[in-house]
């Protein structure tokens, strides 16, 4: 009994050991390197910095480029935001349906949202079609392109959740005389808290930590959201690691705010592949 | 599966019991914004890809060529190479993500000290941005000044350039993508381990069985579904990589770890834009002839159990 427990010590001390070299070593690096001058941060490194330049790294970063950093802290903000608020309200309307009502339709809709999940979208024919609407290298237009990727996820998790919503409170509503428009919106819609609050979780650090798409539908410096800008920040200026990382730093702290926060609902959301059946 | 059938079940006597609450209640139109969506974003390109994959194309006229795009991707080497590595990268990634994520979720729900501590610390990469974790790893594996090969190097041993080898690069960023993705399969893999009843443990301790025979004849059949969710969500993953490659080595040194995803976006940069598209047909047809099988497959086990 006692050699067991001090088994357990043991590994478990070990274990956190490893995974703080593994996982926690490369973030301290992140932040250790954010706060050096630009020649210190180019010797890489694991070390206290011999001069502290924080401030100036941020103020640097955030001013370089006629605030580029900044309207991309917008911009990406503005994305998030537009699209996950009308993600969560188009979502939730399909889920409910499709979970209710049997039709031809569902079926359809049940092939759909797993081809959805499966293939890699067209990027160039779609690239074709965004410019056939005129909504090419625009923040609509990725905006739309962010609520379509993010369906067919979030329309399954909405669908799991009405499943235990009971029938009879629909038909309450009903007999008490309420539109299906009001019972979807002011019945079924507050009831659906907890999943709202996943798909929102989810897909904000989904959509916010997006590179490919806006690489593809939103090219330019005008409009660049903070991935972009970040990429583009290190193909154009390798050597300036220390405005690099102070850059890694910024647009890491709203997904870990988020993490903080709704530690639970994230976790819940991402592995809600495991609970199929 | 289950899910499905007791959801028809449900929806059918349902519509017996409320034959009219059912037709007013829950209006079709309440697809209409996403199939909109859906038709315009997703289904007429992917559909449009079919044909302009057989074209020479500048978005603004085509020719149609034919199967030349498909024969010049798998001639060339510089694009066959990406359909190689992509399989590699796929199958790789996710073979990692079972085996490590299984072995770390078994050593999680042991009653180890601190493991609520350590789950919040593997699940924390997953929600960085792929760019940032890309840049932060060029510099911790930079050949002469990087600290992974400063720590080697402490151990004697010089550390091979990890993102500069042309035989490493590919198996570099494998690494990195198992490192940030390992968060994911390992909390399916203790939700699965937490739903086995611990009776099952204790049965097999009685009978004397070794720690190692309980984990094979107890945990491994019993983990199978979390096993399917990891292998599936992986695969897809991994199969489409794109992030994390262009921000490490954008595909070089060469063309040494180009994936379809990568030959894509250079196709679209270089003007071939009916390449490109080829491409994206062919990532389509390996996602596809992979997924389907795999899927039907984890599901028919899960019908027999």
């Amino acid at each position: 009994m006692r050699r067991e427990r001090t088994m357990r010590w043991v590994l478990g001390i070990a274990a956190i050991a490893v995974s703080i070299v593994i996982f926690i070593v490369p973030f301290i690096f992140i932040v250790l390197q954010a706060m050096k001058t630009r020649q210190e941060a180019s010797e890489l490194a694991f070390s206290w910095p011999r001069q502290l330049a924080f401030v100036e790294n941020l103020i640097e970063v955030i001013t370089q480029r006629d605030y580029i950093v900044a309207r991309a802290f917008l911009n990406s903000t503005i994305l998030t935001v537009a699209s996950v608020t009308l993600l969560v309200v188009i979502a939730a309307m399909v889920g409910y349906v499709m979970q209710r009502r049997a039709s031809k339709i569902r079926t359809v809709a049940n092939f759909f949202v797993l081809a959805g999940l499966i293939i890699p979208p067209a990027v160039v024919p779609t690239v074709w079609v965004l410019q056939t609407l005129g909504l090419f290298g625009t923040l609509p237009g990725l905006i739309l392109i962010e609520i379509t990727f993010g369906l067919a996820f979030s329309i399954l998790l909405f669908r799991a959740f009405v499943s235990t919503i009971p029938r009879s409170l629909d038909e309450a509503a009903i007999i008490d005389g309420a539109s299906p428009f009001r019972l979807f919106f002011a019945v079924i819609m507050p009831l659906m808290k907890p999943t709202v609050v996943t798909v929102i979780v989810v897909q904000s650090v989904q959509i916010f930590n997006d590179f490919a798409n806006p690489l593809y539908f939103l090219p330019g410096d005008d409009n660049a959201t903070v991935q972009l800008t970040l990429y583009n920040f290190q193909s154009q200026s390798s050597n300036q690691w220390n405005l690099l990382f102070m850059d890694i730093l910024l647009i890491t702290i709203p997904p870990l705010v988020m993490y903080i926060f709704f530690n639970r609902q994230i976790v819940a959301g991402m592995t809600s592949g495991a609970v199929k059946g | 599966m289950t899910a499905a059938t007791t959801e028809v079940r449900a929806g059918r006597s349902g519509k017996a019991r409320t034959l009219g609450v059912s037709r007013h209640a829950y209006p079709l139109w309440f697809y209409l914004p996403a199939a909109v969506l859906f038709l315009v974003f997703f289904a007429i390109p992917t559909f449009a890809s079919f044909y302009f994959s057989l074209t020479r194309w500048t978005l603004f006229d085509q020719e149609f060529i034919g199967f030349e795009n498909y024969v010049q991707f798998f001639r060339e080497p510089q694009l066959y190479q990406g359909f190689i590595n992509t399989l590699i990268y796929g199958f790789l990634t996710s073979g990692m993500k079972v085996v490590i994520g299984l072995a770390l979720a078994v050593l999680l729900t042991s009653a180890l000290v601190g493991r609520h501590f350590l789950r919040s610390v593997i699940f924390f990469p997953v929600l960085v941005s792929t760019i940032g974790v890309g840049i932060m790893f060029k510099a911790l594996l930079d050949p002469f000044d990087g600290i992974v090969n400063g720590a080697l190097e402490t151990l004697g041993i010089t550390g091979p350039g990890w993102l500069t080898d042309p035989d490493l690069a590919l198996y570099s960023i494998i690494g990195i993508d198992v490192w940030k993705g390992l968060g994911i399969a390992c909390l399916i893999y203790i939700a699965g381990l937490v739903a086995i009843p611990t009776e099952y443990y204790e049965a097999a301790r009685v009978d004397g069985a070794s720690k190692w025979a309980a984990f094979k004849s107890i945990t491994l059949p019993l983990v199978k579904p979390a096993t399917g969710t990891v292998i599936i969500l992986s695969l897809i993953g991994g199969l489409r990589s794109f992030d994390l490659i262009w921000a490490t080595t954008g595909g070089g040194p060469g063309f040494s770890s180009d994936v379809i995803g990568s030959v894509i976006y250079k196709q679209y940069q270089a003007g071939f834009y009916g390449l490109s598209t080829a491409g994206n047909v062919v990532l389509f047809v390996v996602v596809t002839v992979i997924m389907v099988p795999i899927s039907l497959m984890l599901n028919k086990r899960e019908v027999e159990q």
